[in-house]
């Protein structure tokens, strides 16, 4: 990075502007190590970051067997060249000196260092256990959106197939659920329609409760390069918060948390009313407009202005923002995804894009966002409550082929009913049928909502829990066996970011101690579980990443994410590629959906939807009559009122957030000491005018409230909607002395102690933004109580 | 009062106490979050559709009372909270949660049929009124049909068998 600028200061460097239809500039972004020089690194080592969903391409810097720094590659297409913050400071976390580098048991209530056999043993002997005694629906699996493609592909096929449990969902659940569910609603299958490249195009930008600036840094650098550049995008933010999106914004609309599906059926309504719709594509690619038609009919922006509580007149602009474009390019993240109606209102945006005709061309782009790194695979890999290879579950020819392709009968599928998403999962474990899960790479105890109910379910004597992980994470310490996994930089793999760009990420050092790659270890448990296909062969027949490898293109083959084109050779040759990939597209597939639908025939899609409201399921004979020749489909959805509105006794909204500094429960960015020292503690923001009316100031302690718990953060008025509490999601307990739990008598820190436990009921991602709340009182600013930082400096402070 | 007011009748009351099913289902089964949330919305159509079926029923002569007050939340209700969270995680209550779903399910069917009959005598009587009025919400009550249906047949794989 450019010596003059600070990525802690300025997360998005210095402007290199572009003109619309122009490639976007290169500029090489580095880090090394104090004291190292680029004449010092002995090896660059080809991967991708691991710390968001945008995909950056890097080189890993190695000197003397460790891992010295990183720079960005100026060649591919995601990037070129660029890293954000947490690009360039995170890789410090893999030298941490609290890496788990032994496995651990648990033995008369504590957790002991084991080898290897005795801890696969344990989990080979209750997994054997509870099969015979009870099913394979006692045994379930969570895993995550940081492991890599080799390894949810070899999860998925022993779980479903060698284990035989319909329970395996990924932490994905929480981040990219929604943008999978909006994708099979409207398109039949899922499969990013967009492309990152639309920013170079597009001449006017919608984000959808999408905090670019900080979940994606880079593609945010791209924004600003086009809004510096000749002929600039305009820009709409939806986003309760001013964030720095909505400082650049031409119309910025702070909707009521939980109120998009009302705001998105205005937008609608007035695009239709203004004769903004192009009735030759919807004739051509969709059906259901009618019904969309009517549905809006009576949405008008004064209608919706009452229940978003938001001008009409602002509605009105932003519609004529929209209705306007010739090149609109939408993205949708968690401000749709966590909250209230969340696929109903992910739908409407598609929905946009359909009745606009604006989808399949340079800058005509839809991109539901993912929120992790690797979420693309987790949802490809059927490792995530969907069948491998986006094949649907009710269709009985897709359950042969994957049948087929393990050599196993159908019905070793579970295929009854859909993989059991996450919620249900830690449900099942609650209610006692699931007697052991399977934890990799995340953290639950800080990351699910209403985390006293989530670590009593964890603490069950009668639970068996195994977690996999890079440290002793808050998870962890309530594990029954704990195994220590290589990471990224410590093992070969490939990974997926949120437009389908594949990239080769390389190892580069060796795992600490005896820490072992994730793959490993699954190959480790199927290999003692002896699990076999049908004729007495095994199961899983590959050794390594190359093997799993081959094993996934395969698998894919023919479906949306077909792979076959691809291989690291290739991977290595060039830089990142777009799935699908195949011989009559060997360079890639910028954009999905260029001529026409293509995967929502009743024969080939995944899902034939489900109940706008309810999440019922369409059977595939209605799916079939209401679209025979497989086009979009345009899905209404009404208002509904919120599940936890405010009260007397809790008149504030509470949402939760990230900081651009760092990544899910901060086990590696809180080890990171730039990103650490950024945003060391929690805070809890809300608007001026708020704070006025309690009597609340910057820099106070206060105690943020729901009926499910508390926490207490420093206090920082920002420019957010009245009425709304905003607290980041990031803080656990693992660097406070109680290691895993709040102090006895006092709330924690973990926005989740306060949120709800309820879920979108289309693609069950848990709402993290329609809680109920209070905010009082604590201490004053200085008068020292609850913790070191005060949480009210500049750093993190970008929102 | 004729075959119509009479039908008319038995729907709202119908629609009356799925409502109410509804809610007080939802109100048992808190710990399982999704039927909790979905049967609160879903109870909203039919408290319309009684309050709809109300005031139509007073142009048939019908005085029909429409939805019932929603309980109070008071001692009782807390206390339900209490034993449906303490119920939540024993095994065996599993059955229980597919029975109710069962019920609920069979009590939107026999709504279903009332408007399909209702459907079928307004088109005969041309009665604009009560066809508008089918039209509206008897689309609402299948959903509530399939709903209950997909949450049997997803739950019961594991209810009946992982316990």
């Amino acid at each position: 990075m450019d010596s003059s600028t600070d990525p802690i200061a300025d997360p998005w460097g210095a402007r290199t502007p572009y003109a619309p239809g122009t490639p976007w500039p290169a500029r090489t972004d580095l880090h090394l190590a104090e004291g190292i020089g680029e004449e010092d690194v002995e090896r660059w080592v080809r991967s991708a970051s691991l710390l968001h969903s945008n995909g950056d391409a890097l080189d890993i810097a190695v000197r003397e067997g460790r891992i010295v720094g990183v720079r960005g590659r100026a060649v591919d297409r995601v990037n070129r060249g660029r890293l954000g913050p947490k690009d360039l400071y995170g890789w410090q976390a893999n030298h941490a000196p609290d890496r788990l580098t032994r496995p651990l048991v648990r033995e008369n209530g504590r957790l002991v260092e084991t080898d290897w056999d005795t801890a696969m043993d344990r989990i080979v002997s209750r997994t054997r256990t509870l099969l015979d005694e009870r099913g394979p629906g006692s045994v379930g699996f969570y895993t995550t959106g940081q492991l890599f493609l080799e390894e949810y592909y070899t999860l998925a096929v022993l779980a479903h197939v060698g284990v035989r449990t319909n329970h395996l969902d990924g932490n994905t659940r929480l981040c990219t659920a929604t943008a999978a569910e909006a994708l099979k609603e409207t398109f039949g299958s899922d499969g990013q329609p967009g492309s990152y490249e639309d920013i170079d195009h597009a001449d006017t930008i919608a984000l959808f409760g999408h905090n670019m600036a900080e979940t994606q840094t880079v593609l945010w650098m791209r924004v600003l390069d086009r809004l510096e550049g000749s002929d600039p995008p305009r820009l709409l933010c939806v986003d309760p918060r001013y964030t720095p999106v909505a400082r650049r914004a031409d119309v910025h609309l702070a909707p009521r948390p939980g109120t998009n599906v009302a705001l998105l059926n205005a937008l609608l309504h007035e695009i239709i009313r203004t004769g903004r719709t192009d009735p030759a594509f919807l004739d051509a690619h969709t059906v259901g407009y009618g019904e969309l038609a009517s549905r809006v009919e009576e949405c008008t922006p004064k209608w919706a202005a009452e229940i978003c509580d938001v001008p009409a007149a602002q509605i009105e602009r932003a519609a004529e923002l929209l209705g306007g474009a010739r090149r609109l390019l939408s993205t949708v993240l968690q401000g749709v995804y966590q909250s209230h109606q969340a696929s109903a209102a992910a739908v409407q945006v598609n929905n946009l894009h359909l009745i606009r005709g604006m989808l399949g061309r340079p800058g005509c782009g839809l991109l539901q966002m993912n929120g992790q790194p690797t979420a693309e695979n987790t949802r490809e890999c059927g490792a995530d409550g969907d069948l491998p290879g986006f094949r649907n579950w009710q269709n009985e020819r897709h359950v042969a082929e994957l049948a087929e392709i393990w050599n196993v009968e159908p019905d070793a599928i579970p295929h009854y009913g859909p993989p059991t998403h996450a919620m249900q999962i830690y449900r099942y474990a609650e209610q006692g049928s699931l007697g052991m899960l399977w934890i990799t790479g995340t953290n639950p105890a800080v990351s699910l909502p209403e985390l006293a109910r989530i670590r009593s379910i964890l603490a069950q004597e009668r639970l068996f829990v195994v977690v996999q992980d890079l440290f002793l994470t808050e998870t962890a310490q309530l594990a029954d066996v704990v195994l220590p996994a290589a990471t990224w930089g410590e093992k070969t793999g490939t990974f997926t970011n949120s437009d389908r760009t594949v990239h080769l990420s390389e190892k580069a050092v060796e795992p600490p101690g005896e820490a072992r790659a994730d793959l490993d270890i699954f190959l480790d448990f199927a290999a003692r579980m002896d699990f076999r296909d049908k004729d007495g062969g095994p199961l899983i027949g590959w050794r390594d990443p190359q093997g799993a490898f081959a094993a996934w293109q395969r698998c894919s083959a023919g479906r949306p994410c077909d792979y076959t084109g691809l291989s690291y050779d290739k991977l290595r040759r060039g830089s990142g590629i777009q799935w699908p990939c195949t011989e009559d597209a060997p360079e890639g597939t910028a954009r999905l959906y260029t001529d026409g639908i293509t995967h929502a025939h009743p024969d080939a899609c995944e899902s034939y939807g489900k109940d706008m409201v309810t999440g019922a399921t369409v059977t595939p004979v209605e799916y079939r009559s209401l679209n025979p020749d497989g086009k979009a489909v345009i899905k209404a959805a009404e208002y509904l009122p919120l599940h936890e509105d405010t009260s007397p006794r809790y008149p504030l909204q509470l949402i939760t957030g990230r900081t651009v500094y760092h990544f899910h429960t901060r086990t590696k960015t809180g080890r990171a000491p730039e990103l650490n020292a950024a945003a060391p503690d929690v805070w809890a923001e809300i608007s001026p005018a708020e704070a006025a009316a309690q009597g609340l100031a910057d820099g106070d302690l206060v105690q943020v409230t729901t009926p499910r718990g508390a926490l207490r953060a420093r206090l920082r008025t920002t420019a957010i909607r009245d009425g709304v509490v905003f607290v980041p999601f990031h803080y656990g307990y693992w660097d406070t002395p109680e290691g895993y739990r709040p102090p006895e008598g006092t709330p924690g820190r973990a926005a989740n102690e306060t949120t709800i436990t309820d879920w979108d009921p289309l693609s069950k991602q848990p709402l993290f933004k329609t809680a109920a709340a209070r905010v009082t009182l604590v201490a004053r600013r200085g008068t020292g109580q609850g913790g070191k930082a005060d949480g009210t400096g500049t750093a993190g402070s970008t929102a | 009062m004729n075959g119509i007011g009479i039908t008319l009748r038995t729907l709202h009351d119908g629609e009356r106490d799925l409502e109410h099913d509804l809610l007080a289902a939802a109100e048992r089964h808190r710990t399982e979050h999704e039927f909790h949330h979905v049967a609160t919305d879903v109870a909203r159509w039919s408290r319309e559709h009684a309050t709809r079926l109300a005031a139509l029923g007073r142009e048939y002569g019908l005085d029909l009372p429409g939805p019932r007050e929603h309980p109070t939340s008071g001692a009782l209700a807390a206390l339900r909270e209490k034993a449906s969270q303490a119920l939540g995680r024993r095994p065996e209550t599993g059955p229980v949660v597919l029975h109710d779903l069962r019920e609920l399910h069979l009590a939107a069917v026999r709504n279903s049929l009332h408007w399909e009959m209702l459907a079928q005598a307004a088109q005969a009587t041309r009665d604009r009124n009560l066809l508008e009025l089918v039209s509206a919400c008897h689309p609402q009550t299948l959903r509530q049909m399939r709903w209950t249906n997909t949450m049997i047949k997803v739950l019961s794989p594991q209810l009946l068998v992982g316990a």
